[in-house]
């Protein structure tokens, strides 16, 4: 289960990556953070946000109805 | 200033446009950019400088703009210059524009606006695009600095992203 749970569905580039980033800030190291979006491009985007600011992505999946979900791990 | 020991990358954008889709780009690459640890810099010169108003009333027009195709009814409809051209047609057309990002879940630009400075973007006016078109101090935000060319060059020099939009 993750610490914290961020619902970003319906929006659109950049919202998903700017609440998430606004999430993380709050979040203490070694904190998860789960994910919840609709936009497809979200996929290789947090791939992208995480290799940029080395963060952890620990899971990506897709879900049943066009949702995507992502585990991401605040390391620094 | 804080980039001189700042071992971050960075970014900066020229904002030259003004219109309510070409205001898109900038805001996003800079408020993204940012989120991803960037010190990121927008100058905004030309009419790109209206972006920084107080109260923002952006416009979008189909007029010498063959690409701009709106979808309807399942196609994607341009509009020729000749209606587009019409009283009233860029204010629909506007409209159109702004119920399809609310629809759509995009941000509007106020929202990108505000994400820019929480993000600590560096907003920067041009001082003889302010003198040219007459706008005052007091007509813009409170967040941004006003400066000319050489600070845009400077830090251009420093940015490991540079833009122009």
């Amino acid at each position: 289960m993750a610490d914290q749970v961020l619902d970003a569905k319906g929006l659109s580039c950049p919202l998903p990556i700017l609440r998430a980033k606004k999430a993380i800030k709050g979040m203490e190291t070694g904190g998860t953070l789960e994910i919840e979006a609709t936009d497809p491009g979200s996929v290789k985007d947090f791939e992208a946000f995480c290799r940029v600011t080395g963060n952890d992505l620990l899971e990506s999946s897709e879900e049943d109805g066009g949702v995507y979900k992502f585990l991401i791990k605040k390391t620094g | 200033m804080a980039e001189d020991t700042s071992n971050a990358k960075s970014m900066s954008l020229i904002v030259t446009k003004g219109s309510l889709d070409w205001a898109y780009p900038p805001f996003i690459l800079a408020t993204t950019a940012s989120s991803m640890g960037l010190d990121v810099s927008m100058f905004f010169t030309f009419y790109g400088l209206g972006l920084l108003q107080k109260k923002l009333d952006l416009e979008v027009t189909a007029l010498g703009n063959p690409a701009m195709k709106m979808p309807m009814a399942g196609m994607h409809i341009g509009m020729p210059n000749l209606v587009a051209a019409m009283p009233g047609v860029g204010s629909m057309a506007t409209s159109m524009m702004k119920n399809m990002i609310e629809k759509k879940g995009v941000a509007s630009i106020e929202e990108l606006r505000e994400e820019a400075i929480e993000g600590d973007v560096r907003l920067i006016g041009c001082q003889m695009t302010m003198d040219l078109f007459e706008f005052k101090k007091e007509d813009l935000i409170d967040n941004i600095e006003v400066a000319g060319a050489a600070t845009y060059v400077e830090n251009a020099l420093e940015a490991d992203i540079n833009l122009f939009i």
